[in-house]
Order: C-alpha cells, then structure tokens, then sequence
C-alpha cells in the first residue's frame, strides 16, 4: 500500500513540486499509488534511473499500463484503446522498436545535424526579423519558440513551403492543449491525411529529405512512414517549443544566467545542456511496465508493476548534480537525463541542440534589452500537461 | 586504455561522436557508432570515459 500519489502542482515555476523533492531526500525509490490504484514505483535517484531505463526487463508499449494521473487525450501514443498507431516506434520495445530506430539514426547523426545549422540560422533569424518589425510586446512562444522547432521539422521532412502554414496552423492546434478534444482529434486527422499524402508524392519525386530517403530505404510501408513522420513530428516540436520558450524566462529571470549566455560564446553550448538538465521539461514520466521481477538498488520491481522515473528531481540529485537547484550555466552539466536514457533516449537530441545553440544566443543579440512585459508570477506555466513550459511569454526589448 | 564499440546494440544517439569525435564517428547510412582507433589520443583518456558514461546503450567500452 501506498498513499503517495503524483503531484503536479509546483510552488515555485523552475523547481519541481516540494513533495517529490523531499522525498528524494528519503530515498531513491518510493511505491506510488497510480490513477486506477495500481501500486506501482517512482524513481528519485539518479542512479536508479540509470538502471531502471537502460535495464531491457522494463517495456513502454502503453496497452498494459497503468496511467500515473487521470489522464486526458494524450498524443504520445497513450490512446491505449486503440493501441500503438504502427510507426510510432516510442512506444514499442525491441526488437520491433530496433528495426524502425535502425531506420532513422542515420539521417539524424551528429554530421547531418551540423549540416543543418545554415538553415536553422536563417529560419531563426527571419523570425527575429518579423519580430523587430512588429515591435511593442510580443508573444515569445508564438514569435520565436513555437515556429523555429516547426520550420526546421518542415525543413527535415520536406514539408514544401507553400504547405507550411496550414501545416504549421495544425500542429499547433495539436501541441495546445487548451484546445477542445474534438478539435485536436479535427486536426489529428488532417496531419495525418496531410503526412500520408505528402509521403505519396515523395514516392513518385523523391528529394533530398528525410521521408524520401526512408521511402528510398524500402523497409517501411506508408502507414508506418505515416506513423514515423507523425512521431517525429509530435516529438520535435513540442519539446524543443518549450525549452525556447521556458528557457528564455529562466534567463530573463538569472540576468547574469543571461548575460554570460548573450556575451561569451564559449558558455552557449554548455549553457543548453544546463538550461536542459534545470528546467527538465519532461515532468511526467518516463514511465515503463515490468515485464519480469527486476531488483534495482536493492528493491524488487514485480512483473506487471509500473515504474516512473522523476526526471526533473533526478537531474537535481545531489550526488550527480551538487548545488543542481540552482541555474549555472557554467556547470559541468552533460550527462543529465531530459533526454532519457537507453534505447529510447532522444532520437532528434543533435536537432534540438543544434537549435538551441542557435536560437537563444541569436535572440539575446538581437535584443540585448529583452525583457518580461509582465510580472514573473503572471508568466501562465504548463503545470498540468505532459512537457512543461509557458503557455505565453510576453516580452518587449 | 583499449575502447571496444558494438554496433548491435548502438541506438545512434550521437552522444560518442559529440563528446570524443576523434575517436568516434557515426555510419553515414545507419548512423551507428563507428570507432575511429582502438586507443585514445594522447590526454583524451578522460573524455573517452566520459562518452562511455554518456552512452545511453552501453555500446561502447574502454578498458
């Protein structure tokens, strides 16, 4: 038995909620009671995170689990009546999972990554540009954070321009979730019509892009390309929305945090894995369902027990992150888990650094003045949904 | 010091040819862990265990 339940609720906007901090105080692992009863565990160590997500005894197919919290429509495949939608190889285990990775970890390779800075520089300079053109106080998320991760994942798909805003218009519709089920399952419907579309034409003219190059390979029929692009689609616009978005309020509220980012060029890369591993924007989950008894530290997980791993408290475990409550951007900050850990850790991690490294320096130097048009505390915060971040970032300069 | 790569189990995350890239590289097709020497360059001993630990599949080792 167990009365600990998740909370999501945080009491100050970087910090995760006090109730999980303390009790990473307690110990590494703890039993948490999930959203239908199910006694299962919850991860506070850093150690034990390590084991628990590199360990193969622990599956993240979403059909036997258990949800940690009441949960709404979720599109990272949690739909579990209707199972894993086929391509969207995240919520699969191997050796299903390995065919469709082996598929992509080519086209997203450290190489092919840096190739792509030219144009991640040009598309964040050109919404820099129309945000000095509209002037006054702007929107961050919508002027900045928001379309640079669309336009690069448009870019990598071969999304052609004269598609990209209806293209853009519903993938933020999808990654909203203020917006109403029936709307989000509307545009649900159309990305993907438009992706498996898209996929036909690039069957009969291929291009240099990443779904040509995997029609070109064979290996996937259309559903699953279909399923691919709409995971990857999914899973690089958010997240990197957020860091940019949520990033850039952490450093309009560290203003030396900020100024050593806008000033030195030798602190920017190091800076992104700290502006990662602070603001942990996965704060629900990973989660994974034992598929065999697994002991990690010395507990025994049984088979068919859930197991969610707490990654903002994680990266602030102590003995891997001393004084990590704390925003340093000159702290020796590689090896935090915001992208997960073993087989399903990031796919897309070289984009989202790639973008990060860009964005945030090119909009500090843009405008040297940027700050907040509103109050700190009346920043909206994401607390209830699955990735964290702001709702809105109204700034001026 | 003697690095060992497996390509079997390499999930092509990057983190190897990003922390050490003299010494680790990825395939062009698969983007799996290619190992570019079997032994450090001088004074690289360090960010070798470095991107072992950073392997999020175990793939590789140094010894």
């Amino acid at each position: 038995m167990s009365d600990f339940t998740l909370p999501m609720t945080r009491q100050r906007p970087f910090d995760p909620p006090n109730e999980v901090a303390e009790l990473r105080q307690q110990a590494s692992m703890h039993r948490m009671t999930y959203a239908d009863g199910h006694v299962g565990w919850l991860v506070t160590g850093y150690a034990e995170a390590r084991a628990v997500l590199a360990h193969p005894g622990f599956s993240n197919r979403p059909e036997k689990m258990h949800a940690p919290i009441p949960s709404r429509l979720d599109l990272v495949g949690e739909r579990r009546d209707r199972g894993v939608p086929r391509g969207f190889f995240l919520r699969t285990d191997a050796p299903e999972h390995t065919r469709y990775r082996k598929q992509l970890t080519g086209q997203f390779t450290v190489r092919r990554m840096k190739a792509l800075e030219s144009r991640i520089t040009e598309i964040t300079n050109a919404c820099l540009d129309d945000m000095a053109a509209a002037g006054g106080t702007v929107d961050l998320v919508q002027a900045f954070a928001l379309p640079i991760p669309s336009l690069v994942i448009c870019e990598l798909l071969g999304v052609p321009y004269e598609d990209r805003a209806q293209f853009q218009e519903d993938s933020k519709i999808l990654v909203n979730l203020e917006t109403k089920a029936d709307d989000v399952l509307a545009a649900l419907g159309r990305v993907s019509a438009y992706l498996h579309g898209l996929i036909q034409r690039k069957r009969k003219e291929p291009a240099d892009d990443l779904l040509s190059g995997l029609i070109e390979s064979g290996e996937l029929d259309d559903e699953e390309l279909t399923g691919v692009a709409f995971l990857l689609l999914v899973a690089g616009h958010e997240t990197t929305a957020n860091m940019l978005g949520l990033g850039t309020y952490a450093l309009l509220t560290n203003p030396d945090q900020l100024a050593a980012m806008r000033d030195d060029p030798s602190v920017v890369d190091n800076g992104v894995e700290e502006l990662l591993r602070y603001l942990t924007i996965i704060h629900l989950g990973p989660f994974r369902l034992a598929t065999e008894d697994v002991e990690i530290s010395g507990n025994l997980i049984k088979e068919g027990e859930m197991v969610g791993v707490h990654l903002p408290v994680v990266n602030r475990d102590p003995s891997r992150f001393p004084g990590g409550e704390h925003l340093d951007v000159t702290r020796p900050a590689g090896g935090h888990m915001t992208f997960g850990h073993g087989i399903h850790q990031c796919l897309g991690q070289q984009l989202a650094r790639g973008e990060m490294r860009i964005a945030y320096p090119a909009l500090l130097r843009r405008f040297p003045a940027l700050r907040l048009a509103v109050t700190p505390e009346e920043v909206p915060m994401r607390s209830d949904m699955t990735i964290y971040g702001v709702h809105r970032l109204p700034v001026t300069w | 010091m003697e690095i060992k790569a497996d390509t079997t189990v390499c999930i092509g995350a990057g983190m190897c040819a990003l922390t050490a890239p003299e010494v680790f590289d990825q395939s062009e097709d698969e983007g799996t862990v290619v190992l570019l020497r079997q032994t450090p360059p001088d004074g690289q001993e360090e960010v070798v265990r470095r991107a072992v630990t950073l392997c999020p599949s175990g793939a590789i080792s140094a010894s």
